[in-house]
């Protein structure tokens, strides 16, 4: 039993007087365990293919089967409760609350989870794991823009996985990240998937980085090209061990600031 | 998300922004201010007439000649009806009438020694004292036998006392004169402040009456009859009155009254509509400064939701559903608007205070003033704080996302 079913999916968007075929039938079984990477140039629909997977935005016509349940017709409310307990999402902006401390960050989809009534502590505890299994646990109390692009980027992933999704939807998370850091967090990835059973789709126009992920999907004119197993899967690890070690700055004392290039969308909201 | 959490996030945001949260409250600090303000002035003038009317004592009926609210026409001096003494001593056979006292009055100016003065002359009867509760100071109000032989004797008020004489002295026994006519002093009243109406009752000299119409007047009528019904209850005392002016001036069942009887609850009634009105016409004002304050409030969300787009679309895309992103900006708006108000309070209070203290207002602020103006602040936060919130909670999480 697939643990995301999508058939047929078109998505038609009317913009002025012209009509827009982002998507023209899709259809895609992704396993539980599986680590998808979906690629295809800008304007392929591999974004709105997210979209409509993160529950976000809902088909023209077509259906979605996410973990057993059929999302493509469910109402607004009842998709943001899906997001909030099945999806976790991971942007190429990081998109970080800013003057919120790391911790705080992570803790952010917890508050809007209302079936389970969690105290403080609670949401505290479920945070610092998350925050652990990326290994930013020492950084809990910094703010974003005292942690670099990566860290912010593993942050951003801790959010994500805060809540045990079903599924992690990675959208271009190392667009904005040199080719070191994006090294990096592709091994975040590769571990979540490998030592955790978690599933990932990664949506990427970089076929090198696509191929860190089990299989590939090629999206081309709304329509899924090809879709094949990955031959020869890079293993982030083995290749960080390769890199010459990082010009590791010393651990930052709080409060200073990292003054590094700014990330496109200035990394926090 | 729980309401702790959402209002923690708001305090959050807005501290964030300390500026910019501190001059949008300004508009509800002075809304509100000005709302308690107003109440207390309000208020307070209100409290002091009531009190006047109390003091005054209740029971208090006044007849007064002509009728102002005859309208049409009004025909020549024949048509006009002139109360005389007579009519005055008829009314002591009223049921319910205590004390009558026939009233006329002029003006004259007053000479004792060098010191001259112009003060009104209310010649009066004896029962005046009674019915005002008012007693004297120094010696005595004059007696029945002055009012029957129109004997030249006065009693002062507390100012013209002090004008012609100098404070705390007592002039009994000393020769004044009105319109050059030498009256003796055989009493000073005592002091009585402002009316109601904010004429002073002290600048006043008493006599009989009968001394009045015939030596300083030369006239045959009173002005008016002032009688004090035996219990607070004056309404069927005042129409008894009327049905005996009517028989002893012949009017004809049908013509209306060609006079008039007042009760002082009648004039404090129309002297508390007057402070109503006012206050109203202040709380418009009131009103329009919350509108205002309001408007801030609902500006600056406008501006902190366009802000905010991207932290909307992320809160949106982790699980954050329309209504989740409404409260968190009604709540925002609405602690904007109530922190305002408390600050508001404060402020008002001390206006309120201010007024009393260096322009010597009266004010009063009532108990549930504060719960008012706490309520009138929350509204105005929910009201003008909807249209943001419904707007963010209404954007496209992609778009939202999307925003730069």
């Amino acid at each position: 039993m697939p643990i995301l079913q999508v058939r047929d999916l078109v998505k038609t968007y009317h913009v002025g007087d012209h009509t827009v075929r982002a998507l023209r039938g899709a259809d895609m079984d992704v396993n539980a365990g599986e680590f998808v990477a979906i690629t295809g140039p800008s304007g392929s629909g591999k974004s709105t293919l997210m979209h409509i997977l993160g529950c976000l935005d809902r088909p023209t016509s077509g259906q979605y089967v996410l973990d057993g349940n059929d999302v493509s017709r469910m109402s607004k409310d009842e998709l943001a409760v899906i997001r909030n307990r099945k999806i976790g999402f991971v942007f190429q902006g990081f998109n970080l609350l800013s003057r919120t401390s790391a911790l705080d960050n992570v803790e952010l989809p917890l508050l809007y989870n209302n079936t389970q009534k969690m105290k403080t502590a609670g949401r505290h505890k479920r945070a610092m794991e998350a925050l652990e299994s990326v290994g930013l646990s020492d950084r809990a109390d910094h703010f974003p823009n005292q942690l670099s692009g990566g860290q912010q980027q593993r942050v951003a992933i801790a959010r994500a996985l805060v809540t045990q999704p079903t599924i992690l939807l990675a959208d271009e998370p190392t667009g904005n990240l040199d080719t070191r850091t994006s090294i990096e967090v592709m091994d975040i990835f590769q571990s979540l998937n490998k030592e955790r059973g978690i599933t990932i789709l990664l949506i990427t126009h970089e076929t090198d980085i696509a191929e860190y992920g089990t299989r590939i999907v090629r999206f081309r004119d709304g329509k899924i090209q090809t879709d094949s197993p990955v031959v020869r899967r890079r293993d982030a690890k083995k290749e960080l061990a390769a890199l010459p070690p990082p010009e590791e700055d010393p651990p930052l004392p709080p409060g200073a600031e990292v003054t590094e290039a700014p990330v496109e969308h200035g990394g926090v909201v | 998300m729980s309401i702790l959490m959402t209002l923690r996030i708001a305090l959050k945001a807005l501290n964030r922004n300390k500026l910019r949260t501190m001059l949008t409250m300004l508009g509800m600090i002075i809304g509100v201010g000005a709302v308690i303000t107003m109440v207390a002035l309000g208020k307070g003038a209100q409290t002091t007439i009531e009190e006047q009317v109390k003091a005054a004592g209740t029971n208090m009926i006044t007849v007064m000649s002509g009728n102002f609210s005859q309208g049409g026409v009004r025909m020549g001096q024949g048509q006009s009806t002139r109360l005389r003494p007579e009519d005055a001593e008829a009314l002591r056979a009223v049921p319910g009438v205590q004390y009558v006292a026939a009233t006329t009055e002029t003006r004259g100016q007053v000479i004792a020694g060098n010191q001259n003065w112009s003060t009104r002359v209310e010649g009066t009867d004896v029962d005046m004292p009674l019915i005002r509760s008012w007693p004297t100071r120094f010696g005595a109000f004059f007696t029945q036998q002055d009012v029957r032989a129109a004997t030249k004797v006065a009693v002062l008020g507390s100012v013209v006392a002090e004008t012609l004489y100098g404070p705390d002295e007592d002039p009994t026994g000393q020769m004044i004169r009105i319109r050059s006519q030498p009256f003796r002093v055989i009493g000073v009243m005592a002091s009585k402040g402002q009316s109601g109406t904010g004429q002073d009752q002290d600048d006043i000299i008493f006599t009989p009456y009968t001394t009045v119409m015939k030596k300083l007047q030369g006239q045959q009528h009173i002005n008016r009859i002032v009688v004090s019904a035996a219990t607070a209850d004056v309404q069927p005392v005042a129409e008894a009155i009327a049905a005996e002016l009517r028989i002893r001036q012949q009017i004809y069942p049908g013509d209306p009254d060609t006079f008039m009887v007042r009760t002082l609850e009648e004039m404090a009634a129309v002297r508390s509509e007057t402070a109503r009105t006012m206050g109203t016409l202040l709380a418009a004002i009131a009103g329009v400064s919350l509108l205002v304050g309001g408007i801030g409030i609902m500006n600056i969300m406008l501006v902190s939701v366009t802000e905010r787009t991207r932290e909307i679309g992320l809160r949106m895309a982790i699980g954050a559903r329309g209504k989740d992103v409404l409260l968190q900006f009604l709540v925002e708006a609405v602690v904007l608007s109530l922190f305002g108000g408390m600050i508001g309070i404060a402020f008002g209070f001390g206006l309120a205070e201010a007024a009393e203290r260096f322009l010597q207002w009266p004010t009063t602020i009532p108990a549930n003033a504060i719960a008012m103006a706490f309520g009138f602040a929350a509204a105005t936060g929910v009201f003008f704080g909807f249209y943001p919130a419904r707007k963010a909670a209404s954007l496209d999480p992609i778009e939202a996302l999307r925003f730069e």
